[in-house]
Order: C-alpha cells, then structure tokens, then sequence
C-alpha cells in the first residue's frame, strides 16, 4: 500500500492520529517526570493501571471505555500514595517505594485479569490486550478523549509553566516564596498519569513507562533549555508515535505499540550518541581534538626548546628527532603546525629526513604556551 | 498564630521552638533573637540542627513547639522580605535552564499566578547578578558553572528579591577562596546597608572576622549574642566537644574577649 492509500484507511487514520496525540502528551509531561528525577514514576503508574482497568471492568460488567480508564486513573493515583507513605513513614528510599509499589499492583492487576478470564463473560475478550496494547482498536470516540485530556495537559502546562518549572528545578525554594509545592507536585503526577492512561490501550501497561521516560531523555541531549527541551519532546513524541503506527500498518501483523517504543528509542539511540555537546561521540571527538591539540602544542615547544638550547631561532630540527623524543611519529602534528604557520619545512638531509625550523609565530606561540604553564624550566 | 506584632524591633524572633524527626529531637526548646541591621553567625558541629533552624524559620520544616516572628509578623506574612540562599548542592545543576532564569526565578513569587517575567524582570535580575559580578554569565547553561559561580547565582537569585532579612544556607561550602571573599565583601555591604544577614557557617577560623552577631548551636542554643562576648573557649568546646581541639588551635587558646572594634578591625586585614 502507497503512504497516501495508508493515510486514507479509516482505522489507519485512528491509530496514527491516536499515537500522535499520545507521543504530544507523554512526551511534554515526561520532561518535568524525568528532571524531577522520576523516570520511574510512570513505570509504577502505568503497571499500576492494570488492576484499576479490571475493576473497571468487573464494575461495568462491559468493556466500557470510560470506567476502566476511571479505575485506571484510581488505582494509579493509589499506587503513587502508597509509594510517597512508603517513603515518608520508613526509610524506604523512593527506587524502592516505586519498585515496591509497581509489582504490588502489577500483581494484583494480573490476579484480577485471570480472574475475570476464567469467568467465562463473553466481554472479557481482549482485555489482556491491555498489557501489550492493541492499537488498532482505536476508536473515533477514543481520539475525543484522548484528545481532550492532551488538551487539558497541555492548557495547564502552559497556565502553570513558571510555577512547574520553579518546583522542578527547587521545591524548597519554591515553598519559601509561597508556592503551593506539593499542590503543583501532585498536579504534575496526576497529569503523568492522565498520560498513562491515554496510552494504555494503544502501548499498553507493560511499554507506557517509555513513552514517557524516551521523548524527554532524547530531547535533553539536544537543548539547554527547558521551553525548548518540551517542545522539541512533544515533537519527539510525536513522531515516534506517527512512524510506529505507519510501520505497523505496513507491515503485516506487526504490533503498534512496541513499534512506537522501537521509534522512541532510536531517537533517544541517535540523541545519545550523536547531540551536539552531551552526545557520546561529541564528547569522544572533543576529547581526540584536545588530544591531538595538545600534541601539537608539545611537539611545538620541543622545537622551541631546542632551538634555544642551540641558541639559534632558526635552528633546524630533524623529523627523525622529534620522533625518536616522543617515540611515536609526530609527523601529523608536524604537518597542523605546518598549516597553521607556525612552523616550516627546510630541506632535506642525507637521509631523505625532513628537517623543521620555527616561524616567527611559531615562536611567539610557544613562548605563549610555556608562559600560560607558568613554571620557569624552559628546557 | 498570632494576630498582633509580637517582638517587632527585632528582625529575627524565635521562641521554645522544638523539632523532631521521627521521635529525635533536632531542635530542642531554641530561644533566639537577632536584632536589624547585624550580620550574624549560626555554628555548631555536624548534625547540631542549623539547616534546619533555617528550614523551620523558612516555614519548610514543621516544628513540633513554638513561633518564629520576623520583624514582628510570620514568615508567611514577612516572605516578600525575607530572601534565601539554599545549600548549593540542593539542586540539580544539569537542569536546562540558563542563570539569567535561574536568578529571575526569585521574582516568581512577586509575580503571582499567571504573569510571565518581562523586560523589567529581565534588568532586576541582570542587576542581581552584577552585584555578584556575574553579568557576563547571564545566558551561560548552569550546567557550566563552577562551585563558586554556582554559590553566586544562588546568592543573586535572593538579591533580586531586594529584601530586608537574607538567610544564607552554608555560602562558603566548597567555593573558592576568592569567590568566598566576594561573598563576604557583599554581605557586609548588605549589613551597612541596613538589611539583617543570617549566615548559617561551618568554618570557626573565620567567625570573629566575618561576623558581628553569633549563635552557637548544637541542637539547644549554646550561647548568643555580639560575637566577642559568645566566640569564647568555653562555648566552643560545650558545643563541639573533644573535636574543638582539632579544630582550631589557636583562635580558641586565646579565650580573650574582644571588643566589637577590633573585630572590624580585623575585618580589614584580609
């Protein structure tokens, strides 16, 4: 099928429209989760979904939308409680109140689904679809709420953006100038979790966790501040959810919501490696530059030291010298002084060796070194 | 609470307040006063409470017992006066945020709900960070900066506030020495000045030098008052103990009081 043949799917048209919205809200509200260190957070929430779609089920007695994604909501609610009496009232630390906290309701989650599988209810069929998501059960009526409650999300971060990024950065201080700190707090969690649960049907409980932790983790690598780091994990996000979709309707029998994760993370692979200043490779060909940087900078200084130890400024120093000074070929560093004028070719010996003398930069140059090294040894 | 001004010519009022943690005293029956216009010391050794004096005065840390009045109302009431200088390393220095924000962000409770910092915010801040002589950082990542640049903006983002009673969670941890002599240049222009400086301080060489109030701390008040009469041998070793020796040979040896004059005097020798 052409892309455009794709686009023009009715159930195809659900399932991107849906992960874009997905991708737009989790990504936004990831990047507050994640800076304030609770990557985990939404792990927890999302598994903890699990028992509240269940008993949303059992309530209605059908597979009504609006009271599992209700119970979802509760029983995620329930499960950062749990976890922040964990932490406050033992010496529990949070990794471990989350961690706790996550398995505690997962388990519970996946009790209930067996229960309900064994009752035999004809409704039930599917429901376990929610732990891996099923995308393609996206219907109209779920974009309008999905839609919504991006919407809602969105509104409020932009309302409250000063007083979310003053708690994210410093609760304490933010208390002390009159914010309502733990108000903002439980608004930000509740509104990860109003994320989860736009997700779960398409990601599912098990992956949703991603979807908020990836769009922000690969944001950070590229930006330095925050309005740009949420806009451009929102757009991550989007993204993501848009290719995961388009593949997974290409392909045949390919599962949405895990392609959506997969998509996230190549960004988040691409942004780790390759971001301007954070990325790993940056850093490493930074590191190389300084290296050979300061090779250059030493095999400088060793002409000038030899020079003046024949008291000649334009003494000429023979390649095989400098090599056999530093035991490896300095012929590359020779040759960026060379570019740089700081020093020059002057013919060649017996030997067919190059010899090398300093340019009057080049002299300036490493005295310059050798002063900013400030010790008084000039040999 | 109270209604009425209570203790309103002192800057700082603090009365039978007690704090635990869990069922641990960390603060236990402290009164304490700190009168305008002075710049005033809190010591005492690791775990004597002093951060969380502050944090209690600041209204973060519930106490058990007792009120804290800053010039005679709450802090509630006095928090658009009062500016703080949290521990350095209380926050999370690789957030994507740049140093005209973070000092700006002193402003966000004058704000109110809503209202984006302007133009005007942006010059307040920039004056901030001059008096701390970081203008030219201003759209440097804070991920960037030094320990003592970081102490610096910290100190600009309470500056901004323009108020009357600063507290100074430990400014001198882990800074260089002349960001720490910078430091201590600002806050003695902010006592003559007029404004009251609370310092929360770890290093007893230089107590009789910088300050001009003393509190001695270790979870009850050791001893208060003008620095000369309070920085004496016996304090210091009633609130640190066996360690004072180690601490600070000769300072302490010389047990004699000094006048608050040739504790200025002092002040210009470095």
């Amino acid at each position: 099928m052409s892309l455009l043949a794709l686009l023009s799917d009715y159930t195809i048209q659900n399932v991107v429209i849906g992960a874009a919205l997905l991708g737009l809200v989790s990504g936004t509200l990831g990047c507050f989760a994640v800076l304030r260190k609770q990557s985990l957070l939404g792990d927890t929430l999302s598994h903890a979904a699990l028992p509240g779609i269940c008993l949303g089920f059992l309530v209605a007695g059908t597979r009504d939308i609006a009271s599992m994604l209700t119970g979802a909501l509760i029983t995620g609610t329930l499960a950062a409680l749990v976890m922040l009496v964990l932490t406050r009232h033992s010496r529990l630390k949070t990794d471990a109140g989350l961690g706790i906290s996550l398995s505690l309701s997962f388990a519970l989650g996946v009790v209930l689904l067996t229960y309900i599988q064994g009752t035999n209810n004809a409704a039930q069929g599917g429901l376990d679809s929610f732990l891996f998501g099923q995308a393609a059960a996206t219907l109209r009526s779920d974009l309008w709420i999905m839609g919504g409650i991006t919407l809602a999300a969105l509104a409020l971060v932009m309302l409250f953006w000063k007083e979310f990024k003053l708690v994210s950065f410093d609760p304490a201080f933010a208390a002390t100038r009159g914010l309502p700190v733990a108000t903002l707090e439980t608004g930000l969690t509740v509104m990860v979790s109003l994320a989860v649960v736009v997700g779960l049907q398409m990601v599912g409980v098990v992956l949703m966790a991603a979807m908020v932790i990836a769009p922000a983790v690969a944001a950070r690598q590229w930006t330095h501040r925050l309005g740009t780091m949420v806009l451009l994990s929102a757009l991550i996000g989007i993204a993501s959810g848009v290719f995961g979709a388009l593949i997974s309707a290409m392909g045949r029998g390919l599962a949405t919501g895990p392609l959506i994760i997969l998509s996230a993370s190549v960004l988040v692979v691409i942004s780790l490696l390759f971001a301007p200043g954070r990325g790993f490779v940056w850093s490493l060909l930074s590191q190389w530059r300084a290296r050979r940087h300061l090779r250059s900078q030493q095999v400088l200084t060793t002409l000038y030291r030899l020079a003046m130890e024949h008291k000649d400024t334009t003494y000429r120093t023979q390649q095989g010298m400098v090599d056999t000074y530093y035991g490896i070929g300095t012929r590359l560093s020779l040759a960026r002084l060379q570019k740089n004028g700081l020093v020059r070719l002057r013919g060649q010996d017996a030997l067919q060796q190059p010899g090398w003398e300093l340019t009057t930069d080049g002299i300036t140059e490493a005295q310059r070194i050798l002063d900013g090294l400030g010790h008084g040894d000039r040999r | 609470m109270i209604d009425t001004p209570h203790e309103p010519h002192l800057a700082l009022h603090v009365e039978d307040l007690t704090v635990s943690y869990q069922s641990k005293p960390v603060l236990w029956d402290i009164d304490f006063d700190i009168p305008p216009g002075v710049l005033a010391g809190i010591i005492g050794p690791n775990g004597a409470g002093k951060s969380t004096l502050i944090k209690t005065i600041l209204g973060l840390v519930k106490p058990v017992a007792g009120h804290v009045t800053i010039f005679g109302d709450t802090y509630r009431k006095q928090r658009r006066h009062v500016g703080y200088v949290p521990q350095r390393t209380s926050v999370d220095w690789d957030f994507p945020t740049t140093v005209l924000d973070v000092v700006t962000m002193g402003l966000y409770g004058h704000l109110g709900w809503f209202r984006r910092p302007g133009r005007r915010e942006r010059d307040e801040a920039l004056d901030a960070l001059a008096m701390v002589n970081m203008q030219d950082f201003a759209r440097r990542q804070i991920s960037q900066l030094s320990g003592g640049q970081q102490q610096r903006v910290f100190i600009a983002r309470a500056l901004v506030q323009k108020a009357d009673v600063y507290f100074l969670d430990e400014p001198m941890a882990g800074v260089d020495a002349t960001t720490e002599r910078a430091i201590i240049d600002l806050l003695h222009r902010l006592r003559d000045e007029g404004k009251t400086v609370i310092v929360v301080h770890h290093d007893l060489q230089t107590v009789r030098r910088y300050f001009d109030w003393l509190m001695i701390l270790n979870v009850r008040v050791i001893s208060q008052g003008p620095v000369e009469q309070v920085y004496t041998g016996p304090n210091l070793r009633q609130a640190y103990g066996g360690q004072i020796a180690l601490l600070d040979g000769q300072a302490v040896m010389q047990d004699q009081p000094t006048t608050k004059r040739d504790a200025t005097a002092n002040h210009g020798e470095r």
